[in-house]
C-alpha cells in the first residue's frame, strides 16, 4: 500500500493527482470466508480492521448495501468523549478515546482528530451537584474531568447567554478537555483502505437476504450476489438490526428511530469546543469550515426514513437559540436524518447470540461514532475469541432478562421520560 | 409534519400528539404465572418492523386520549386511525 505523507503528496503533484493507488478495490465476492461482517460502516470497517490487525484473521469480507461510509459513520456530529459514569462505560469509551488519541498515525490518515473539549453546561446547583458527581466518577476511572465556573466559561464561550434575561442562566458546567471531534468520512474512509490493505475483501452494493442455520450454527449468508459460506457472521448494521434479526427469527430490545442533525451557513471562528445544552437536549461545534454542526433530539416516532421531520427541528433549534442567541442570525446550510438504533436501556450490545458464530453489534443510540474504534476493537475480540472482551463484557444481550441495565441516563427509546 | 387524525378530535397536527410505541404489545394476564423470559419480551423487546406498524399515540394537548394508528414508519404515511378498544 502507498503511504500517505508529503513526500508523496508532492510526488503525485508533478503527475496532476493522476497516479494515485485506489484506496480499496472493489473485489467480487468468494464463495467463502473466515468472516462476513454485515455493513460497511465505521463499526464495520473498524471490526474488519482489528480482526485483520489484532488477530491475524483476514479471510473476511464486509458486506455493504449501499457504499461505505454512507449511513450513520457520514450523518453524525462527530463528536468524541467519554464522559460517562457508570464503569461500563466509562472504561469501554475511554479505551476509545486513547485508540482515537492514535487513530491518525495508525490508519496513516488523517482523521482529524481534535480534542477541543467538551462542556456540558449546567442550569441549576442541582445539575452542577449531578455534573460533579459525573466528573468525580470518571476521575476515578481515569478519565480527565474539570468543573467550570460561570466566569470561566464567560472567557472560553463569551457568545453564550449569560445575561441576566436568560430563560436558563448558566450556573458552570462539567468539561472533558480531551473531548473533541473528529472527520467522520475520514475515519470509514482510513479503516477501509488499511482492512483492504491487509486483504479484507469491501463488497459494495451486496445485500444480505438471508441467512443459512443449521442445527444451531451459521453456515452461510444469502446475499444479492450469491451465496457465501462462513461461520462466523458479525452485524454491525445500526438502524437496521431488527430487520435483519427478522430473518434469524430474532426480536431485539431495539426500536429505530430518526435523529436529526444540522449544519448553519459557515461563520468566522465562533465557538472553540463542544458545547452542550443542559436544559434540554441540544450540543453544537464549529466544524474547521465554519459550519455549526448542530442536533439534538430524536424525532421520536419508529421511523427507517433517513430524514427528520420540521417540528423536531425547530424544538431543537429553539435550544440552540436559548443557548447561543446569536444562532438566530445564521440561515440553515444542511439538514439531514440517520437511523439510530435505539436499545431500551440507551446502551449498546456487543455480544454472542444464541445461534452459533452470529455475533451482535447494535444499539448504538445517539453515540455510536465515538465508539467507532473501540467497537470495532472490542467486537473484533469477541468474534476471533468467541467470547466478550472485558471491555464489553457488561454489555450483553440478555441483560435485560437478568436486569443488569446499564441505564446512564435512564433514557431508551422512550427519551422523553428521562 | 405528520396530520393524525384523533378518533375523538379529528386532524390535527402533530405537535398535539406525543408516541407511546408499539400497540402489538400485551401485558401478560396478572393471574398468570410467567416466567422472567416473558416479561423481558414484553418490557424491552420489539418488531420494530420497516413498513406498517401499528402504535399508540396520545393527544396530549387535546383530548388526552390514548389511541392506536396505522402508520408506514418508511413513508410515515398513516393508513388509519382507531379508538384503543377498535379493531
Amino acid at each position: 500500500m502507498q503511504k500517505y505523507s508529503i513526500f508523496s503528496l508532492i510526488k503525485n503533484a508533478f503527475t496532476n493527482h493522476e497516479n494515485w493507488e485506489v484506496a480499496w478495490k472493489d473485489p467480487e465476492p468468494k464463495k467463502e470466508y473466515d468472516v462476513v461482517i454485515v455493513g460497511g460502516g465505521g463499526h464495520g470497517l473498524a471490526t474488519a480492521y482489528y480482526l485483520a490487525k489484532e488477530h491475524k484473521i483476514t479471510n473476511v469480507a464486509i458486506l455493504e448495501k449501499g457504499w461505505i461510509g454512507g449511513g450513520n459513520v457520514g450523518r453524525n456530529t462527530t463528536i468524541l468523549r467519554s464522559n460517562y459514569m457508570w464503569d461500563a462505560n466509562g472504561l469501554f469509551y475511554e479505551y476509545g478515546m486513547k485508540l482515537w488519541e492514535n487513530l491518525s498515525q495508525e490508519l496513516n490518515y488523517n482523521v482529524m482528530y481534535s480534542p477541543r473539549g467538551i462542556i456540558n453546561l449546567a442550569h441549576s446547583d442541582a445539575q452542577l451537584n449531578t455534573y460533579s458527581r459525573r466528573g468525580n466518577s470518571m476521575r476515578l476511572n481515569g478519565i480527565d474531568a474539570m468543573m467550570l465556573g460561570r466566569d470561566e466559561l464567560k472567557k472560553m464561550i463569551p457568545f453564550a447567554d449569560f445575561s441576566s434575561s436568560a430563560r436558563f442562566p448558566i450556573f458552570g458546567g462539567l468539561m472533558q478537555p480531551r473531548g473533541g471531534t473528529a472527520r467522520h468520512d475520514a475515519v470509514a474512509w482510513g479503516y477501509a483502505r488499511q482492512a483492504d490493505s491487509m486483504g479484507v475483501d469491501i463488497i459494495q452494493h451486496c445485500e444480505v437476504t438471508g441467512f443459512e442455520v443449521q442445527n444451531g450454527k451459521i453456515k452461510s449468508v444469502q446475499t444479492s450476489r450469491g451465496n457465501i459460506q462462513t461461520k462466523k457472521v458479525g452485524l454491525c448494521v445500526a438502524g437496521s438490526t431488527s430487520l435483519l434479526a427478522e430473518k434469524l427469527n430474532m426480536k431485539l430490545p431495539i426500536e429505530s428511530h430518526v435523529l436529526q442533525a444540522c449544519v448553519s451557513e459557515p461563520v468566522k471562528p465562533f465557538l472553540d469546543h463542544v458545547v452542550t445544552f443542559g436544559a434540554g437536549h441540544f450540543y453544537c461545534s464549529q466544524s474547521d469550515k465554519g459550519e455549526m454542526v448542530m442536533g439534538g433530539d430524536l424525532d421520536g416516532y419508529n421511523s427507517y426514513a433517513q430524514r427528520g421531520n420540521l417540528p423536531t427541528l425547530q424544538h431543537v433549534l429553539s435550544e440552540g437559540v436559548a443557548m447561543f442567541p446569536n444562532l438566530s442570525r445564521l440561515k440553515m446550510l444542511r439538514t439531514w436524518g440517520g437511523i439510530m438504533d435505539m436499545s431500551m436501556d440507551g446502551s449498546p450490545i456487543i455480544d454472542k447470540t444464541h445461534i452459533e458464530g452470529l455475533y451482535l453489534n447494535c444499539g448504538w443510540c445517539y453515540g455510536g461514532f465515538k465508539a467507532t474504534p473501540v467497537s470495532g476493537w472490542t467486537f473484533a475480540y469477541t468474534i476471533a475469541q468467541d467470547q466478550p472482551h472485558d471491555l464489553n463484557s457488561k454489555f450483553k444481550l440478555n441483560r435485560f432478562s437478568s436486569g443488569h441495565l446499564i441505564d446512564e441516563k435512564g433514557v431508551g427509546t422512550k427519551t422523553w421520560i428521562g | 409534519m405528520l396530520e393524525i387524525k384523533c378518533p375523538y378530535c379529528g386532524k390535527r397536527s402533530q405537535n398535539e400528539f406525543s408516541y407511546g410505541g408499539d400497540a402489538s404489545v400485551k401485558r401478560p394476564a396478572l393471574e398468570k404465572e410467567i416466567s422472567d423470559k416473558e416479561w423481558d419480551d414484553f418490557v424491552y423487546f420489539r418488531k420494530n418492523p420497516r413498513g406498517k406498524h401499528l402504535e399508540l399515540w396520545h393527544h396530549v394537548s387535546g383530548c388526552r386520549q390514548w389511541f392506536k394508528v396505522s402508520r408506514d414508519t418508511t413513508t410515515h404515511e398513516i393508513y388509519k386511525t382507531s379508538k384503543i378498544n377498535e379493531e
